[in-house]
């Protein structure tokens, strides 16, 4: 067996120790388990890194996992760059958010049932980017999608959290909807659902149209776009993007790993990975890319007026979320991933920070009332700023190459809607830049809001904390470097390594525009993004009254967004309350009560009213009813043989 | 006559497994029935030695040919030729263990709950074990029918000496509902008798062809009997009664076994005596499945009774079921019967987990659960791994059955697999909607200080929790019993024409 097999299988095995043992006898030792088996997976990525780099790729199956009839397939694993990208990305967090976890979850009664989610989690996570084949990665994302449920609904006592955990798994099914029949069309379609055959095949049938449902359809653009909608859910995009802010229902760790580094961005990796199947079709593309869009700037504009500090960053992630939709869907696979890798970085520390502020404001979310933690916790302070600056693009930090690199692979790209999503990630990116310093402004900064008895209490996180903190740190920092464009590389003597180590997978493309326009694509963003957080500076630190009183201006637009644009509500208006009613009312009340029972109930009593009248036939002899019980068997034989 | 293997056991291993259970209810009779705990002893080892015997079915069963296994045929009535014949194939032989491995269980989940009537209790459930696995076993349709008819009669006394305060008129109505289905599936059964020469024996019987007219009628009449035995949409309404009246055990055995008679009676005689009309019928009988699936799905939305909940949502999971084997393709069928086995292990652990529960509050009301996490965690654990095998999650044997049978499905009909594909949306929403109601929220005053479940009961419940990983994550052991047998099937129904796949199948075993 290929030992790179142990990678999902040793959080697997830290699993089943944990939930068997780990009330009874390791309780508050429970992390060790779990921590020692993410590590040995670190390890074992990091070489698999190092073998992928050196020109090998590994695909091989471990057993066959189902056969009937001509579908066969087997628990396997490929492993090429797209996967190794995405293991050292899932592999990094997963370990250092297990360590800070240690702290975090420090004396919570159900301490050893936190760290076998994570590693059950993890285990899934592994199995969703290693896989070779479709139902294996359907496998992932429903195991991944398990632990959301189990950790988002981990306080399980409060209604609130357990409505969320119910909610993110139900929804999420909506999307699973068509990914499975996505599945079901390429078996259909190839004859076998592991991925280098169908990837090989697919280009062949470029041109095909299939059948679906009487509709002869375009058949790449119907796959592409059946299981884009495994994409829409898990990932959180609109029209699915509800779960995702009841989702921080979850411990903040859980929010940081599987909610903002891992999980969510599994439909980004979903498309990259299909990219042979998305590229066949324009139309999937520009799908993709204009959800991606309109997600990330409708995510931001809500993210703008929210106080709760993890919604907030939730909104943050649906938003960014959006931005690596866009860039697969301008072709720029790689730009997309690469947002993927570095928003792993600095989204998990945004979580992370938030996480410790939490632990020092006593479960307090509101940053209202908030003010000044700065002076109390340097390390959460300057770490969160960092990653806010990352966030906002500011130039040389992670964030800034790969939201460039989008930008102007949307830009100069050859997709019909390229220029449109350009415009809208430019003031998507203005957006960002504003909300992600309002948040730092009105948390770290001006006077302290809450109450006396917190701000007695305030202080640093323990070690286990903070060292995480400034890991991500460096990676909120240095993690755009191995992606530096040609554009600054040139003349300081570096190449975009991320794009070259991609191209066998993803493909290059190269954005059509001269020197002259990338460099103003840079600035624009380099802009937006300096002006957001100028804005931020100006009402919330230079002028604090103004953004009470545009509130009470915009009161109408402040509502909306406040809510949401009440896309809850219309869904328990349209779906969930009309399924309850129709139960109610129409199936119970009416079809099996009024009609299905009246029969059933009918036919004895009508029974019983004829039988009276044939009580005269009772002899009360039993040769008789035998005779006519005969009779009654035979001509009904008679008749039926006769025809 | 039809070719069949010998029996190679060395004992004539099916007599042994429908009549040990049957000496062991005349032993119990012939017991004081002060002495309550003798006859549960008793009934225990019967029934742990008769699953001990079942396993040799497992090992032993020849996974290389479609023939009938462990034949035993003697004359019975010469004179109307009726034959006492016995034999296993692979759609069968699943259920066989099945049966054995859940009467243990009803034993079990029995122990302490009945109180009154013990001895009654224990006859009816081992006499309902020898009809169960005598159906099954049964290659003569006359001996069929006797078995089949018999098991009325202990489930009948189940509902209605030990069930519920309505338990009576749930009672009657699951009596009299199969009753009338199995009254014209007789009428079918003489019939074909006559029309192929007087003859009950199964086998020779499918080797004959029938008018399509004649095939048509049959097929409505042995419909009668199997869809309410399924039971499919819209003679459901007995299930619902007769689950939630039923004792635990009757509960089990009801959704484990006993609904899975009635797909396979379209497996075993509906298909293959039937082929054209089943051909023909396809279209009503996908309709009829896919509504099931959604109906049954969105009726559990507003279930207020634990048990009437779980009884409906075996309506939608039937539904896969016969969608599965309508789908008439291997895909469809293999799913189909491995769901039928699916559905037993799971609904079966539900029911059998709420009788724990019920045992200690003695109320089925979901209201009056909530928060029985925080005071039965291992109990929560274990009704979480029923609640993902019945969601059809991955790595349970849910997913497995589900999804072949979808995959099948849109084969065969795209609308049909779509349209049902949307149950495990709903399917996700209920049982989810169930868990939070009893397991999460605030402790209810109901369960306060319940305690976690003991040996006993984890042990009842165990067995289920490895069928469900087992057949999660490895089903090819399962599903290998079946290739030969439903190729076979299929290519009956349709007709011979997939002799190329067969040859496919049969490389990949060998391989």
């Amino acid at each position: 067996m290929n030992s790179y097999a142990l990678i999902p299988f040793l959080p697997l095995a830290a699993f089943v120790i944990n939930i068997l043992f780990g009330r009874r006898y390791l309780k508050e030792n429970a992390h060790w388990v779990s921590i020692l088996a993410v590590a040995a997976s670190w390890v074992l990525a990091v070489s698999a890194l190092v073998d992928v780099a050196g020109g090998n790729k590994i695909n091989f199956d471990l057993y066959t996992w189902m056969l009937s009839g001509g579908f066969k397939v087997s628990v396997g694993f490929l492993i090429d760059q797209l996967t190794v990208v995405m293991l050292i990305v899932v592999t990094t967090c997963s370990t250092l958010i297990h360590i800070y976890s240690v702290g975090y979850m420090h004396g919570d009664s159900g301490y050893y049932r936190f760290f076998s989610y994570l590693s059950l989690f993890t285990f899934s996570m592994l199995m969703l980017v290693m896989a070779n084949n479709f139902l294996q990665l359907y496998f992932g994302w429903e195991g991944v999608g398990l632990c959301s449920y189990f950790l988002i609904g981990y306080y399980f006592n409060k209604k609130s959290a357990s409505d969320a955990g119910k909610k993110a798994f139900i929804v999420n099914r909506f999307g699973d909807f068509g990914f499975g029949i996505g599945i079901f069309v390429v078996f259909l379609t190839f004859g076998t659902v592991y991925y280098e055959p169908v990837f090989s095949q697919a280009a062949g049938l470029a041109g095909a149209t299939y059948n679906f449902l009487g509709y002869d359809v375009h058949l790449m653009t119907l796959i592409a776009l059946l299981l884009f909608c495994g994409s829409i859910g898990k990932s959180a995009q609109m029209p699915l993007h509800v779960w995702l802010p009841d989702a921080m229902e979850g411990p903040t760790p859980v929010s940081a790993l599987i909610h903002a580094a891992t999980m969510v961005t599994a439909g980004v990796f979903l498309v990259a990975r299909c990219s042979p199947i998305f590229s066949l079709s324009d139309t999937a593309l520009m799908v993709v890319a204009l959800t991606g869009a309109i997600t990330s700037l409708f995510a931001a504009t809500i993210g703008l007026v929210q106080n709760d500090l993890k919604r907030i960053i939730a909104y943050s992630t649906v938003s960014q979320l959006g931005y690596m939709f866009l860039a697969c869907g301008v072709g720029a696979y790689t730009a997309g991933i690469f947002h993927l890798y570095t928003h792993a970085f600095f989204k998990a520390l945004l979580f992370l920070c938030a996480g410790s502020v939490m632990h020092a404001m006593g479960g307090e979310l509101d940053i209202q009332k908030m003010g000044n933690l700065k002076k109390y916790m340097p390390v959460t302070y300057m770490t969160m700023l960092i990653a806010s600056f990352s966030i906002s693009g500011i130039p040389g930090l992670a964030g800034f190459f790969s939201k460039d690199e989008i930008l102007w692979m949307a830009y100069a790209g050859e997709s019909p809607v390229g220029k449109f999503v350009w415009a809208i990630g430019t003031v998507v990116a203005f957006l960002t830049a504003f909300y992600s310093f309002r948040l730092i402004f009105l948390t770290f900064h001006g006077k302290f809001r809450g109450t006396h008895e917190q701000e007695h209490h305030l202080h640093e996180s323990p070690k286990s904390m903070t060292i995480p903190l400034m890991i991500l740190c460096v990676g909120a920092v240095a993690a755009g470097w191995v992606g530096i464009p040609a554009l600054i590389g040139e003349n300081i003597g570096v190449h975009n390594y991320i794009a070259e180590f991609m191209k066998p997978v993803l493909g290059h493309p190269e954005g059509h525009g001269t020197h002259g326009e990338e460099m103003m694509v840079m600035l624009i963003s380099i802009a937006v993004g300096l002006s957001g957080i100028g804005l931020a500076y100006f009402m919330y630190i230079v002028r604090p009254e103004l953004p009470e009183r545009l509130t009470q201006q915009f009161r109408a637009v402040h509502r909306v967004l406040f809510n949401k644009y009440y896309v809850d509500e219309l869904y328990s208006f349209i779906i969930v309350r009309p399924a309850i009613w129709t139960a109610k009312n129409v199936l119970i009340g009416i079809t099996d009560a009024r009609i299905i029972e009246a029969l059933v109930n009918g036919v004895p009593n009508a029974i019983g009213a004829l039988s009276s009248g044939l009580r005269k036939v009772q002899t009360g002899i039993m040769q008789h009813y035998a005779t006519i019980m005969a009779t009654g068997i035979l001509i009904f034989v008679a008749i039926m043989l006769m025809r | 006559m039809v070719q069949t293997m010998d029996n190679t056991m060395g004992f004539p291993i099916l007599s042994v497994l429908i009549f040990l259970p049957l000496a062991g209810a005349a032993l119990i009779l012939l017991m004081n029935r002060a002495n309550d705990k003798a006859i549960r002893v008793v009934s225990l080892s019967v029934s742990i030695a008769t699953f001990i015997v079942s396993l040799s079915l497992f090992t032993g069963f020849d996974k290389t040919t479609h023939l009938m296994q462990f034949v035993e045929r003697y004359e019975w009535i010469p004179s109307l030729n009726m034959s006492y014949y016995l034999g296993l194939d692979g759609i069968s032989v699943l259920f066989v263990l099945l049966s054995t491995l859940v009467t243990i269980l009803c034993v079990l989940i029995s122990w302490e709950s009945i109180r009154t009537k013990t001895k009654e209790f224990f006859i009816s459930l081992l006499v309902m074990e020898g009809a169960m696995i005598g159906v099954f076993c049964s290659l003569d349709f006359m001996l069929f029918y006797i078995f089949w008819e018999a098991m009325l009669i202990p489930m009948y006394l189940l509902i209605g000496v030990w069930g519920g305060p309505n338990r009576v008129y749930a009672a009657v109505k699951f009596f009299l509902y199969t009753l009338v289905g199995s009254v014209l599936m007789l009428v079918g059964i003489i019939v074909l008798y006559f029309y192929a020469g007087r003859t009950f024996d199964i086998l020779e019987l499918m080797t004959k062809a029938y008018p399509y007219k004649m095939q048509l009628m049959l097929f409505w009449a042995f419909f009668a009997a199997f869809a309410v035995k399924v039971p499919m949409f819209p003679v459901h309404t007995w299930l619902p009664d007769a689950h939630t009246e039923a004792p635990t055990a009757g509960s089990v055995i009801l959704a484990a076994v006993l609904i899975k008679m009635g797909a396979y009676g379209f497996l075993r005689f509906s298909m293959p005596l039937l082929p054209d009309a089943s051909r023909a019928m396809t279209p009503v009988m996908l309709t009829l499945s896919v509504i099931a699936i959604i109906y049954g799905g969105i009726i559990c939305l507003a279930q207020t009774d634990l048990k009437r909940l779980i009884a409906y949502s075996s309506v939608s999971h039937m539904g896969f079921v016969t969608l599965g084997i309508f789908a008439l393709n291997t895909q469809g069928v293999e799913g189909g019967i491995l769901q039928m086995l699916n559905h037993g292990v799971v609904t079966g652990a539900l029911f059998l987990s709420v009788g724990v529960i019920y045992d200690r509050t003695h109320t089925r009301v979901i209201a009056d659960y909530g928060g029985v996490a925080s005071v039965m965690p291992i109990y929560a654990s274990l009704f979480m791994v029923f609640t993902f095998a019945s969601v059809g999650l991955p790595a349970t044997n849910g997913f497995i059955g589900e999804f072949l049978i979808l995959l099948g499905g849109f084969k065969a009909n795209q609308w049909a697999g779509v349209l049902a594909a949307s149950g495990i949306i709903i399917g996700a929403g209920y049982m989810l909607w169930l868990y939070q109601r009893v397991f999460f929220m605030e402790t209810s005053p109901k369960v306060a200080g319940l305690q976690d479940m003991n040996m006993r009961e984890l042990l009842t419940l165990l067995p289920m929790v490895v069928l469900v990983f087992w057949i999660g994550i490895y089903p090819n052991v399962f599903l290998s019993f079946m290739h030969p047998s439903v190729q076979h099937l299929l290519e009956r129904v349709n007709g011979g024409s997939a002799p190329a796949v067969a040859a496919n199948i049969a490389t990949q075993i060998l391989r």
